[in-house]
């Protein structure tokens, strides 16, 4: 819009400010978001004994990778990560399928009860039994301390449902129609002819979805007391914890944190937060520029329903 | 003969030209079955999908008599005694439990307002955003700004708190600026834990939020803009007469939304900003159901309070959805 709206006229001196202020502040709000995460880098490859006091600030000091080999030794973490990418993987690919799938038959007018059923399954969308009989129905299922609680709970997502739904009623009729003249059936029609057709949508599908799982924290925190059942950002929550009751504690004792802190790399509790920090964030960091135009594409799309 | 021939001819002729007809009709019959068959197939394959869903979704809400007991999980449903309604009765009875629950929705509602207060900011930041001419720096302020939206409220935690805490990075500038002597408290504090809440969901939310506005304003007919400006409307008057009008059906379907959704915070973020300083002030529902029934254990209680509020919201939902089918004739859900 903008280039045609004042493509053709002379910038006014009122312009040049307006584009100036404007300029201005979305650089100031860019840099907001950005930079608590440049800071959580930098911090994570710095000496260690200079980002204690927090004198790390726009470049990274005496720069090593210590602290992430270092990181990647304590209890706990290894396990953390592969519980993780588990779940990651596991529930999105079952969140893909199963989107995939019901927004497709919800879409299909024969199906016995259609409207009834897609009507119960979108309505959940808007209510909740509450925290307590979920819980108390997770315990009675034996999902309390079960990698499965994960999963399960987050197959059927009536969102993801209804954005595969009204991308499939927007493509041609007679695609279902030809292929029901060659004798295919309801899941062969599904998978030869609609799911390899179906693919910006899935891939809109598939990214809420892993960041949904890669950031979940409450399900971790409400239903599981299993170490080797924790995730990152669990892990992440109780180093944040830990490192602030290791530092009031070497506070308390009259004892100073520089005097734990004997060579640039020995870990002290920033490290450690900064470092695990990191690792949780980066694979966002780097997916997302990738997959932006799913985003944008997707919530377009919920825009539709809305 | 003849009449042979002729009956010949007449079933040939009825046959012939029955049979098409007749298998036609056969075929329907038969396509109607095999329909209905497969409408049952259709429906016998979604259907551990749908158990699922009644699983988790509708099976919990008979978990709600919980809240007639005073359920003690060691001794399960049958050996916890049935005390009606003195839950809810303890709830406006008791003036403890009255004040702890006056200050609990005060911060609810108080935090969700500040939400619905700033939910205008990302239609601005969209319209301020599209006025900006080169593509590259619309992509990377808009690529940058939803940055926050895709992280978890653990890492935003510990931004806040690597920037924020009495040793963080903001009190470190300032003692070295000598504009303080003492660390300012920003997350020990409970002071302005309302109006710090709503900044983090600004600063998680503002780029995410402004995506469905800059979705709908490339959609505006650009003949609008056009016929306005030959009418000689400036750049302002192009945005207060033409885009804002062209957003406010997006914005209202995402205000009464907000509304619907006044008692339902959500616990994340306020679990993790909890502490002993803050707790009076940051308590909402959600967290506040979390901290009595699964950390103090009075899951019967938990239960009625999350119950009165399911459906509190329900009823918002619908008073809200009606609201919008009688002003735009067009409901919301």
């Amino acid at each position: 819009m903008s280039s045609t709206t004042f493509g053709v006229r002379r910038r006014s001196s009122g312009d040049i400010i307006f584009a100036m202020t404007n300029y201005t502040v979305f650089i100031a709000l860019a840099f907001l978001c950005a930079y608590p995460f440049y800071f959580l880098i930098i911090n994570s490859i710095s000496a260690n004994d200079v980002s204690a006091l927090g004198q790390v600030r726009w470049f990274p000091v005496d720069l090593h990778l210590e602290n992430y080999s270092q990181v990647l030794q304590l209890n706990g973490l290894p396990m953390a990560a592969v519980v993780s990418i588990g779940r990651t993987a596991i529930g999105t690919f079952a969140a893909v399928l199963a989107s995939a799938f019901l927004g497709f038959m919800f879409s299909q007018s024969k199906m016995w009860g259609r409207q009834f059923w897609y009507r119960s399954v979108i309505i959940t969308m808007y209510f909740s039994a509450g925290l307590i009989p979920v819980f108390i129905v997770m315990k009675t299922l034996g999902l309390t301390n079960n990698f499965w609680v994960y999963v399960l709970p987050f197959i059927v997502q009536p969102f993801f449902i209804i954005l595969v739904k009204t991308y499939v009623e927007a493509m041609p009729e007679s695609l279902q129609e030809a292929a029901e003249m060659d004798g295919a059936n309801i899941v062969q029609i599904f998978f030869r002819i609609f799911l390899p057709n179906m693919t910006p949508i899935l891939a809109t599908v598939a990214i809420f979805s892993a960041v949904a799982q890669w950031n979940s924290f409450q399900d971790t925190l409400i239903y599981i007391t299993d170490q080797s059942l924790y995730t990152l950002q669990y892990l992440l929550y109780m180093f944040i914890n830990q490192a602030n009751s290791l530092a009031q504690a070497a506070q308390n004792s009259g004892g100073n944190l520089t005097g734990i802190i004997t060579a640039a790399t020995t870990q002290t509790p920033t490290s450690i937060r900064m470092t695990v920090s990191v690792l949780v964030v980066l694979p966002i960091i780097f997916i997302y520029p990738l997959f932006q135009r799913f985003f944008v594409k997707g919530i377009m799309l919920g825009a539709v329903k809305g | 003969m003849t009449l042979t021939i002729g009956n010949t001819t007449a079933v040939q002729s009825v046959v012939i030209k029955d049979s098409p007809t007749s298998r036609r009709r056969r075929g329907r019959r038969q396509r109607q079955q095999a329909g209905g068959r497969r409408s049952m197939g259709m429906f016998l394959c979604i259907l551990p999908f749908l158990v699922l869903v009644f699983l988790f979704s509708y099976f919990p809400l008979y978990g709600w008599i919980y809240s007639l007991f005073d359920y003690r999980p060691a001794l399960g449903l049958a050996g916890s005694e049935f005390v009606g309604l003195q839950w809810f009765e303890l709830l406006v009875s008791s003036p403890t439990q009255v004040a702890q629950i006056g200050q609990v929705l005060l911060n609810t509602l108080a935090i969700s307002f500040l939400g619905i207060a700033t939910s205008i900011l990302p239609l601005f930041f969209a319209i301020f955003l599209n006025e900006v001419r080169a593509p590259w720096f619309r992509n990377a302020v808009q690529t940058l700004t939803t940055l926050p939206n895709f992280i978890s409220w653990v890492l935003v935690y510990m931004i806040a708190f690597s920037l924020f805490s009495s040793s963080g990075l903001v009190n470190n500038v300032l003692n070295d600026a000598g504009l303080i002597t003492q660390p300012l408290k920003f997350l020990d504090s409970d002071q302005n834990v309302w109006l710090t809440m709503t900044l983090w969901s600004v600063w998680k939310g503002l780029g995410w939020g402004a995506i469905i506005y800059l979705a709908a304003i490339a959609g505006i007919d650009q003949s609008l803009y056009e016929s306005a400006k030959i009418d000689g409307a400036g750049r302002f008057q192009l945005m207060r007469y033409i885009t804002i009008p062209q957003l406010m059906p997006t914005y209202l379907v995402l205000l009464l939304l907000s509304v619907a959704n006044m008692l339902n915070n959500g616990m994340e973020q306020y679990f993790v900003f909890q502490n002993a300083f803050n707790k009076e002030t940051i308590q909402v529902l959600d967290l506040y159901v979390y901290n009595i029934g699964i950390t103090g254990n009075s899951l019967s209680m938990a239960t009625a309070i999350g119950m009165l509020k399911s459906i509190i919201s329900v009823a918002l939902l619908l008073t809200v959805n009606w609201i919008a089918k009688r002003v735009r004739g067009q409901s919301i859900v």
